[in-house]
């Protein structure tokens, strides 16, 4: 595993069968989980890496059975420290895919620190973080995620907490890539998901998963037939942001603020609609963007913020080759005879 | 009054201690000091002594720190019990450490420095240099800071500038005292200060006046001379612990063809293991600064998983919060090695200072039955050959290894010979082959009991281990309880079989007798100089120092059972006697325990073996 290793350019064709385990998958009928496996299954054939090439980590939490499911090097971490230990995986061999599977409170929670900071040091890493909004492996406690005055298993009275929006959470800690998608739109995920695979850097995508048991229609205004066209602004690079089911709603910037506009009242024209530009070094719009929420705003669906920065791995990879060709010392035996010795 | 001495005495070994205030260089004193003493081909070792604060508030007893450095002309193992020659920069320095210092000890002092002011903060009533509480001993009152200021007046420094050199005044006179020369040290400073010739230059005007001082003061009447030690043919150098921990995994790294990868947080005294090793990119090491000690062993074992030969360093606190991890590592069976460079506690405790108390949280310290190897370093130079060793047995028994390390190890040195990579043991870690048609996750090798590395990337190996209870050779999840017991079970004894790879323990002295002292990690040069000199005066006394601790050596209780009495020192509680009762009930153990945060002493512990020997 040189850095300098030249990878085999042929791939054979994969199919999604190459990424299907032997495992039984123990999800709960109906739970979200099932489509987002199987967007994945159907992404990872797609993008030309060899199948040994895949590591799929994860932390504690219903999601993170997840590498059991593929047919990939997986490793099942402990709660909250997916993040690290995708963190060396990466960090050990840049030649390998790396995604790292996890929930809200797994990511956010107990693992919000690694969290941060991996997203801060962007290694070339995807994060897909299934966000039901409550704990469901210890069976329906809330989360970071869980909305304030939410009434669960810990707050019968409802929850006192302000939740994370983790696309701001991303964003706030310098992040390169935030996306979000559902899990009832299979196309979108897969779309999102080729999105962050290809995105250099560390991938965000935060998929709105339902917990059929502890959270059943935590999404529901997002995510019903009835609701939906209303509820959801899929995001497209440097296309007009509108949504409804007749394309005739927009987002507008007034003042400071973005705002939803009907296209043809108060003499607004398309021309006003914001143009997203996913691109922008500048978080100030994406911040906006990741913080929209229903009923007031439609929810952002798509790729929010993909800029380009350079990864961590390629920082270390440069200056390892920078030593290795300027340093004097060629082995651990000139190093252990180098500086102030003496002869007996 | 000028008047050359010719009286020189020849010295077996000397013990020289430097104390001042933590901002006054004394680290880098005793350190250009012992560089001498390897110059002049002694043998020495060093102790550090310093307080946890960066600058603790000028001239309190808080703020002092000190350097010991032990050397002489036969093999030195520790870093001297009492100081024969005492530098102390001013009064809290000298109040603290005199009874560091034997009673007839030479006593260098900054005389300048004995005002009132500095009196007081040290606690003095009066000036000890003027009360006569100093009788007995050989003092002598240097204006250091006046003439340090004088010997630079010509370079156009200013006066605060030039003070900071006062060290190199102190460290003139202590050359002068032993007949070395000045070379080495000042190659140092044009070494250290290259881009900046004023400073070189005022370093060696301080250095140099200090020696003339000590040449033409009619207190020093005489000097010494410590003749070149007995050593073996080779190369030498000197090393701290820390700095020969970080190269021993280069060494493994190199031997066993795994990259480095090194996962940690910072931490006293187990930093400078991380700081040494991201200097060493060289050989394509990745040294990893994580956002915890959590992160610190995940990201390792992460690059275990990836491939590499995996490391995490740490101290008390650190490894308290890796257990979680640990016990990932023993369930997924992965190599990775944790260093705890132990010091005192609990909690914080006090950071700076040694001792030998995570024995039970390295052994016990996890959730489940949670075995893994455990070792320690027995010596500064050693701890190169315990983290190859650690190295070593992690990668080919597929398993964490613990490695205590401590404080005075860490920080602590002595005179190393220089090994060749070539000539360290072979290590061959368990790489499966691409599309080995034989592999399954949990398949083990039937001597080791240890499972095999399929490293991703490989072709044909793609499999999925976690922290979920495993099935026997497939490593599926399974929660079957017969599964289990088999697993747990399979885990123990590959931990025991290791017995089988390690040596056996050795004694010093007869392997019978009256008294078995037996001891393990840190204390080895103590326990060995003690031990020695006492069967050097005909006393039945043998030692058992362990490096081993989990498995223990298969020849332990066959040691054991030879002699009348066995004493377990350790510097804690009893924590390898309550561990030896637990494994070998059968004998019956005295104890003896030092919980100061300061190692043990010649003196005491002869005192101790005496007391049993005559009972």
């Amino acid at each position: 595993m040189e850095e300098s290793q030249i990878k085999v350019p042929v791939i054979p064709e994969l199919t999604k069968e190459d990424f299907v385990s032997d495992q039984m998958v123990k999800w709960c009928p109906g739970c979200g989980d099932h489509a987002i496996l199987s967007s994945v299954e159907k992404v990872f054939p797609k993008l030309g890496i060899r199948k040994e090439d895949f590591v799929v980590v994860s932390g504690i939490g219903c999601s993170s059975r997840f590498p059991y499911y593929m047919n990939t090097y997986g490793i099942h971490g402990i709660h909250g420290r997916a993040a690290a230990i995708a963190t060396g995986v990466k960090i050990a061999n840049p030649e390998l895919s790396v995604w790292m599977i996890t929930g809200d409170g797994d990511c956010l929670a107990i693992g919000g620190n690694h969290f941060i900071h991996v997203v801060r040091r962007n290694l070339d890493i995807n994060i897909i973080l299934f966000n039901n909004k409550i704990y469901g492996l210890t069976k329906g406690q809330y989360s970071p995620t869980t909305p304030k005055n939410a009434i669960t298993k810990t707050s019968p009275q409802g929850t006192f907490e302000v939740p994370f929006n983790p696309g701001e959470l991303v964003i706030g800690a310098q992040g390169t890539f935030f996306a979000r998608a559902t899990d009832s739109d299979p196309k979108m995920m897969v779309d999102v998901l080729f999105e962050a695979a290809k995105h250099k850097g560390t991938s965000v995508i935060e998929i709105l998963q339902n917990c059929v048991i502890f959270s059943n229609k935590v999404h529901e205004l997002i995510t019903s037939k009835e609701t939906k066209e209303d509820n959801q602004l899929h995001l497209k690079n440097g296309k007009p942001m509108l949504f409804g089911e007749e394309k005739d709603k927009g987002i507008i910037l007034r003042g400071t603020k973005l705002e939803v506009a009907k296209l043809g009242e108060n003499r607004v024209t398309e021309k006003q609609v914001l143009i997203h530009n996913q691109s922008d070094p500048d978080p100030g719009i994406h911040n906006m963007l990741a913080r929209m929420t229903p009923p007031e705003f439609p929810i952002a669906l798509g790729v929010i913020r993909a800029i380009e920065q350079e990864t961590y791995e390629e920082a270390m990879t440069d200056s390892i080759v920078v030593a290795k060709n300027t340093s004097p010392l060629k082995s651990v035996d000139d190093l252990l005879i180098s500086g102030n010795i003496w002869e007996i | 009054m000028t008047h050359k001495k010719n009286h020189v005495v020849e010295i077996d070994d000397v013990v020289v201690r430097f104390a001042g205030d933590s901002g006054d260089g004394i680290q880098l004193t005793g350190s250009l000091f012992s560089d001498s003493a390897a110059y002049a081909g002694n043998d020495f070792a060093t102790f550090p002594d310093y307080p946890s604060e960066i600058r603790a508030p000028q001239g309190t007893i808080a703020g002092v720190s000190g350097f010991q450095v032990h050397f002489g002309h036969n093999n030195i193992h520790t870093s001297g019990d009492l100081a024969d020659v005492l530098v102390a920069m001013n009064p809290a320095s000298l109040r603290a450490s005199l009874k560091w210092a034997e009673k007839d000890a030479i006593l260098i002092v900054d005389s300048d420095a004995f005002i009132e002011k500095g009196i007081i903060k040290a606690g003095y009533d009066k000036n000890p240099l003027e009360d006569n509480s100093l009788v007995g001993y050989n003092l002598i009152k240097a204006p250091i800071s006046r003439l340090t200021k004088e010997a630079v007046k010509d370079l156009g420094v200013e006066h605060k500038a030039a003070l900071r050199c006062k060290n190199m005044f102190a460290l003139g006179i202590v050359l002068y005292l032993f007949n070395r020369k000045l070379d080495s040290t000042n190659a140092f400073f044009e070494e250290k200060f290259k881009s900046n010739p004023l400073i070189v230059d005022v370093n060696k005007k301080v250095l140099k006046a200090g020696f003339i001082f000590a040449e033409n003061v009619e207190a020093i009447n005489s000097t010494f001379r410590v003749q070149p030690a007995k050593l073996k043919k080779g190369k030498y150098r000197n090393i701290t612990g820390n700095i020969a921990t970080a190269w021993g995994f280069l060494a493994a790294s190199e031997r066993s063809g795994r990259k480095l990868f090194l996962g940690s947080y910072p931490i006293t005294p187990a930093s400078e293991i991380l700081q040494e090793l991201t200097k060493h990119k060289q050989f394509s090491v990745k040294a990893f600064q994580a956002e915890d000690e959590i992160a610190g062993i995940c990201s390792s074992l992460g690059a275990s998983f990836a491939g590499s030969l995996a490391v995490t360093s740490t101290s008390g606190p650190g490894l308290s919060l890796k257990s979680e991890a640990i016990g990932l590592a023993v369930m997924t069976e992965l190599p990775i090695v944790i260093v705890d460079v132990q010091r005192s506690g609990p909690s914080t405790g006090i950071p700076t200072k040694s001792e030998q108390t995570d024995l039970f949280q390295a052994l016990f310290g996890r959730n489940g039955e949670c075995p893994t190897i455990v070792l320690s370093a027995i010596s500064s130079s050693d701890c190169f050959y315990s983290a190859y060793e650690a190295s070593k047995l992690a990668l080919e028994h597929m398993t964490p290894v613990i490695l205590l390390s401590d404080g005075a190890l860490a920080n602590g040195s002595e005179v190393f010979k220089i090994p060749k990579v070539v000539d360290l043991p072979v290590i061959n870690p368990p790489v499966v082959e691409p599309n080995d048609p034989d592999f399954k996750p949990y398949r083990r090798d039937e001597n080791k009991l240890s499972r095999y590395w399929a490293i991703p990337g490989t072709e044909g190996l793609r499999h999925r281990i976690g922290g979920l209870e495993k099935e026997n050779i497939t490593g599926n999840v399974s929660s079957d309880p017969l599964n289990h017991q088999l697993m747990v079970k399979l885990r123990d004894d590959k931990i025991k079989r290791v017995a089988n790879y390690i040596p056996e323990q050795e004694i010093i002295g007869n392997d019978s007798g009256e008294l078995l002292v037996v001891s393990w990690g840190s204390t080895y040069g103590v326990m060995l100089t003690a031990v020695e000199r006492m069967q050097e005066k005909g006393k039945d006394i043998s030692l058992a120092h362990f490096k081993y601790i989990n498995p223990l050596p298969k020849n332990t209780k066959e040691i054991f059972s030879k002699f009348k009495k066995i004493i377990v020192c350790e510097l804690n509680n009893g924590q390898f006697v309550f561990y030896l009762k637990m494994n070998l009930p059968e004998f019956k153990y005295e104890q003896y325990n030092k919980i100061q945060g300061l190692p043990f002493m010649v003196s005491e512990l002869k005192e101790k073996f005496s007391s049993l020997l005559n009972e």
